[in-house]
Order: C-alpha cells, then structure tokens, then sequence
C-alpha cells in the first residue's frame, strides 16, 4: 500500500499501467520457459526427425539436404527464435503419422476436451460449493463428516481406475450410460459440426435423439472429472466460509435478529465469491489435464488421447505441439485466476 | 535419569542437552500424532506396506512371473488364487506384493530427489536474494504454470519409458512447491538474531545455509512431502496405466490396471485387485500427511 514519491510531472506512470506492464512481462517471460522446456525435449529426444521424414534408405545427400531444410544446421539460438516464431503464427509442424498439420488436428480435437472438462467443471460446482458451505455451517455434523470422506477419497483415487469401475459398474453391468466414445456408431457424423462440441452442435441443429444419445456418453466421465473437480471445491468453499463466519460482522448479523440463511447466503457467502472464481478457474485448468487419463478410459478423442497416442507412435511434432496448447491453456487460466482476484477483491490491489 | 522413567525423563521441561531437548520435542509430537486415529491408521497402512515389500518372497504364494496358461482369468477366491490370476495365469496376489516393491521404491526415489532440489533452489534464492532469486523464482514459477502430467508426459517421449525414468519425470514436475516453502521459511530466518550471530562468529554461506537454515526447513518440507505421496503414486501409476512407466512384465500397479483394462466387463477383479491396492496406499498417505501437519506445522491445519 506504499505510494512512491511522485517523479514529478511529465513522468508520472499511472500504477495501472505499472501494474500491467509487469503482468504482461511475467505472462510472456513464463510462455518463454514453456516454450524453451518443450523446444528443449524436442532436443534431446532420442528420434532422429530428419531420419522419421526421409526414412532408412535414403542417400546422404537427401538426408543432409533436410536436416538443412529443418534448419538443423543452424547455432541452437536460432533454432530456438525459429520455433516461436512458428509456434507465434500457430504452426507445430507436421505429424508424421498422418502428415496433417498438428496445429489442424489439435482444432479438430480440442473441443471434444473442452465439452468434458466444462461439463465436469459444472457438475463441480453446482455439487461442490453447497457442501462446502453447508459442511462449514454444520462444521462436525454427519454431512461436514461426509464432505471430508468424498475430498479424501476424491484425493486417494486413481482416476482412470475410477473410470474403469464406473464403465464397469454403470454401462457394462447396469446399462443405464453409453459405452466408451462420442457417440453410438450410428449418430455419428448426423449433425453438421459447428462447434466441435456435440452436445452444442446437435442442439442447435435441433436434433434430440443425437443430444441424448451423447449425453448418455458423456454423462459418465464428465461426471468422474466432476467428482475431482468436486472434491476440490467443496474442500475450499468450506476453509474460506470458516473464516468468514468466525468474523465479528456475522455475529453483528446474527445479534441484529438476521435469518440465518440471510447470514450464510447474503453475507458470508458474498465475501468468499472473488476467491471461489479463482478455485474454480484452478480446478478448470487442472480438469483440462486430468482428462488426459480420463479420455483414455473412455475413448475420447480429445487432447489427452491425441497426446498419448502421438507418444505411443512417437510423433513428437504432435506430443510437443498438444503439451505447448495444453501448457498455454493452463498458464492464461492461472493467469486469469489472478486477475479476478485483483479485479474483483479491493484489498489485493 | 535414576528414578524417573523413560517417560517423564521425555517429558520434562528442563532438557539437560540438546539431544534430549530433540528427543523430548519428537516425543511431545508423537503423542499428539498418536491421539490421531484416521493419521495412526494410515502410519498402520505404510507400516505394513514396508513389511510386505521386505518380506515379499515370504509372503507371496507364487513368483510374480509364473505363468500358468491353463489356469488364466480364475476369479477370486480360487483355490490357490486368493485373488484370482490374471490373462497369463500369473497369480495376481502374488503380483500385489511384489509391486509393493516398485510402489515404495519411486516414492522413495522421488522423496529423495524433489524435495532435495527444491530445497536447494529455495534456500540459494531465499538467502542470495537479489537477481540469483529473481532468476530462481522466476524458473520455479514457470514449472508450477505447467501441467505436471501433460509435462511428466512430455519428459518420458524425451527420456524413453521405464521406471527411472518415469521417476525422473515426476521429480522434474514436484520439486517447484517444495522450492517454494523453502525460500519462505529461509527469508523468515535469514534475518533473525541468531544468524546475524553466527554470521559475526565468521560462518560462511555454506556453513549458514547448510548447518542452520535447511534444519529448520525441514519439518514444513516432510510434511509437504507426505500430503504429495499420494499425488506421487496416482501420477506413477498413471505413468505406468499409460505404458510409459514400468514396463510389462513388471508387476507395477498401474501397468496391471492396464493388462487388466482389455476386458474389464468379463473379468473385473482383474484391473480392479491393483487400483484397490494403489487406493488403499495413497489414501494412507494423505491421513498421514493430514496428520502430520497437524503435529509440524500447526497455522496451517485446516480443522
């Protein structure tokens, strides 16, 4: 809360612009380090790229003629300079098993990931935070007790052992959800893709037996990322809503005759809102990566399968190129959970 | 210590040495860890855990490579089989305990590799201060912006799967946090009375960070440790589900998950027998840890 010594007019900066011009730095300074870190591993990797693009039988001179085209022959710095300046325009090369651009099989799968965690994110809230409120007013009841255990065993469990039982339990032995995948064979490709996102698309295309038949798929590992997701928030709403209720202005509330449901809703919960945004853009960044181990369980072909099955092939243009959108993705939702807190919490200013 | 028992010599408040002092305080701390039910049951967990993977050739029935191909996919409670076997007839409890193994091997390496880095990091960073910690914190912050997994993935493509590596991976992504505490508990200290005092007695950086800021350190870092097991383990086993941890045959718990994924409707205790066992561990730790930081680091305890 110090305010510099004022330079004098003609150089005053405004502490916004202060304050955002070191934001800005510390954002570009950490997708540098993300960068170098997979620019790095795509360095010492163990697979020749020259050798994947021309194969075994090629001549020297065709091999010396690309490891000159991939710029391989260039001091590593500007190697370096040239995969920002390809990763900046949006270019992660090509995949050598498909040879499509990775940047166009990133767009194609991305919203299969995003309609999965947003869906698990939802389902978090919308279960998380009234547990959490209720288990710090009831603090010791059966339900905070209740609350404790389902945060404990959301921390314990393997997630893709829990996907493997929730496929065997709810589709395999009762038959109430859809199997691994998007969709049954038979919906697919039916509604035209707009957003990548079935459940929007067919939606808007009006078509309800494709909605539901997706959202039987759906249904079962957006609601695992939600426990997760869940276990999390619920946990955090429940330390934040301690504090507030044990600050005098409740108990002023309370002696002043206030319903307790006003107390709880209209005035605690009111406080803890800037710091709960932020939770839940954490537990969003982190459900967009815990779906790498989902999407595998249950067929998904989202960012996490495109990830692992590049590996398995040993595709690095297309492992780098997923790591670098998920890192990217990660960092601006860690960056924005910071802003709102800034924004939105006075004292933070 | 004539007439007085172990006990009281534990619990007096005048220590006649230091080591009695420590003792006396580790003492004081395991009562109160002891009052934990849910933290001693986990401790119980862990314990038996280091039994079974001591003596694993004495428990287990079988070899942990046996195969019987005409005894395959037996269920539980098979005669001989107390949790069935698994596509290759190998016997699956057999398998559980040598895993046990793997299992306490990399939460040994990792415990031993992340905590120690990051310990190093903080302090340097915390005591040098000035651009050393800019730069330091600066890389530390970068790697807490990463997603571990995603990340943990991408060091394996580099480095190749298998275990070592798979541990490599994990410490590369777990040492930030640790980095962290280390440098706030150094800035608390570095400017206290007695390292002002010991400065003047002629000790150097060396001698300051080594002999009396990383002692200090250390309790706010086991603890630290103890709450991420659990996360090290799922991460391991993920490594391992995904085949870039331990490879078959290994007996690892993920990589049995993932034999045991191919037909989960027909033969579910299959997969299900290890992630039991992964759960049974992991949720041990964070009762543990939960525990711990109850007795270690008190302003921090949630209840």
């Amino acid at each position: 809360m110090t305010t510099a010594p004022d330079p004098g007019p003609g150089f005053a900066i405004p502490n916004w612009v202060k304050a955002t011009v070191l934001t800005l730095g510390s954002i570009a300074v950490t997708m540098l380090g993300l960068l170098f870190i997979t620019f790095i591993i795509g360095r010492v990797m163990p697979i020749d790229p020259v050798l994947a693009i021309v194969g075994e039988r090629a001549s020297q001179a065709t091999y010396d003629a690309v490891y000159r085209e991939l710029g391989l022959d260039q001091p590593l710095l500007v190697q370096f300079l040239y995969y920002i300046w390809d990763v900046v325009r949006g270019d992660f090369g090509t995949s050598l098993l498909n040879a499509r651009p990775v940047s166009e099989d990133i767009a194609r799968v991305f919203p299969a990931t995003l309609e999965l965690a947003t869906l698990g994110v939802i389902f978090g809230i919308v279960l998380g935070v009234p547990l959490g409120v209720v288990a710090a007013v009831r603090r010791g009841s059966w339900i905070d007790q209740v609350a404790r255990v389902v945060a404990l065993v959301g921390y314990s469990m393997p997630i893709f052992w829990l996907g493997l039982m929730g496929l065997l339990i709810f589709y395999g032995i009762l038959g109430w959800v859809g199997g691994p995948g998007r969709l049954d064979i038979f919906y697919e490709d039916i509604v035209p893709t707009r957003t990548g996102m079935i459940l929007i698309d067919s939606a808007i295309a009006g078509d309800w037996s494709v909605f539901r038949n997706a959202f039987s798929h759906i249904i079962l590992p957006a609601s695992l990322l939600g426990y997760y997701s869940l276990a999390y928030i619920s946990r955090m709403t429940r330390s934040f809503m301690l504090e507030q209720l044990s600050a005098e202005y409740i108990t002023t509330a309370r002696v002043k005759g206030m319903s307790e449901r006003a107390v709880i809703w209209r005035h605690a919960f009111r406080n803890i809102r800037v710091q709960l945004v932020t939770v839940i853009a954490l537990s969003y960044a982190n459900l967009l990566e815990g779906s790498v181990l989902t999407e595998i369980i249950f067929s998904w072909p989202g960012i996490g399968s495109y990830i692992t099955t590049a590996l398995l092939s040993a595709d690095m243009n297309a492992v780098l190129g997923g790591t670098v959108v998920v890192g990217l993705i990660f960092i601006l939702l860690n960056i924005l959970s910071d802003l709102l807190y800034r924004v939105f919490d006075p004292r933070a200013k | 210590m004539s007439g007085m028992t172990l006990r009281q010599w534990l619990l007096t408040d005048t220590p006649t040495s230091r080591r009695h002092a420590k003792m006396a305080s580790f003492y004081k701390g395991w009562l109160t860890l002891r009052g934990n039910t849910m933290a001693m049951f986990g401790l119980g967990i862990l314990v038996a855990l280091g039994l079974i993977a001591l003596f694993a050739p004495l428990l287990a029935p079988y070899d942990w490579t046996t195969q019987n191909l005409g005894n395959r996919l037996q269920p539980l409670g098979t005669e001989g089989h107390l949790l069935g076997t698994d596509s290759l007839g190998r016997d699956i409890l057999s398998r559980l305990i040598y895993g046990s193994r793997i299992t306490l091997y990399i939460v040994a390496l990792v415990a031993l590799i992340a905590p120690v880095a990051g310990l190093l990091v903080g302090t340097v960073a915390g005591y040098v201060g000035g651009w050393v910690d800019l730069v330091l914190m600066r890389i530390t912050d970068i790697f807490l912006a990463f997603p571990r997994l995603v990340l943990a993935l991408a060091f394996v493509a580099a480095l190749g799967a298998g275990i070592e590596n798979a541990v490599l991976a994990i410490s590369l992504t777990a040492w930030p946090p640790y980095a962290r505490i280390a440098r706030a508990e150094t800035l608390t200290i570095r400017s206290s009375d007695y390292i002002s005092a010991i400065r003047l007695q002629g000790a150097g950086p060396i001698r300051i960070i080594t002999k009396h800021i990383w002692p200090l350190c250390i309790s706010s870092l086991i603890v630290r440790v103890t709450l991420d097991m659990a996360g090290i383990i799922l991460a391991a086993a993920g490594l391992g589900f995904l085949g870039l941890g331990a490879q078959p045959p290994s007996p690892e718990w993920g990589a049995m998950i993932s034999e045991g994924r191919r037909f989960i409707l027909d033969y579910w205790w299959v997969a299900t027998m290890p992630g039991l066992a992964i759960f049974t561990v992991s949720l041990a730790f964070n009762l543990l840890g939960d525990g711990l930081r109850d007795v270690l680091d008190p302003k921090d305890s949630e209840t």
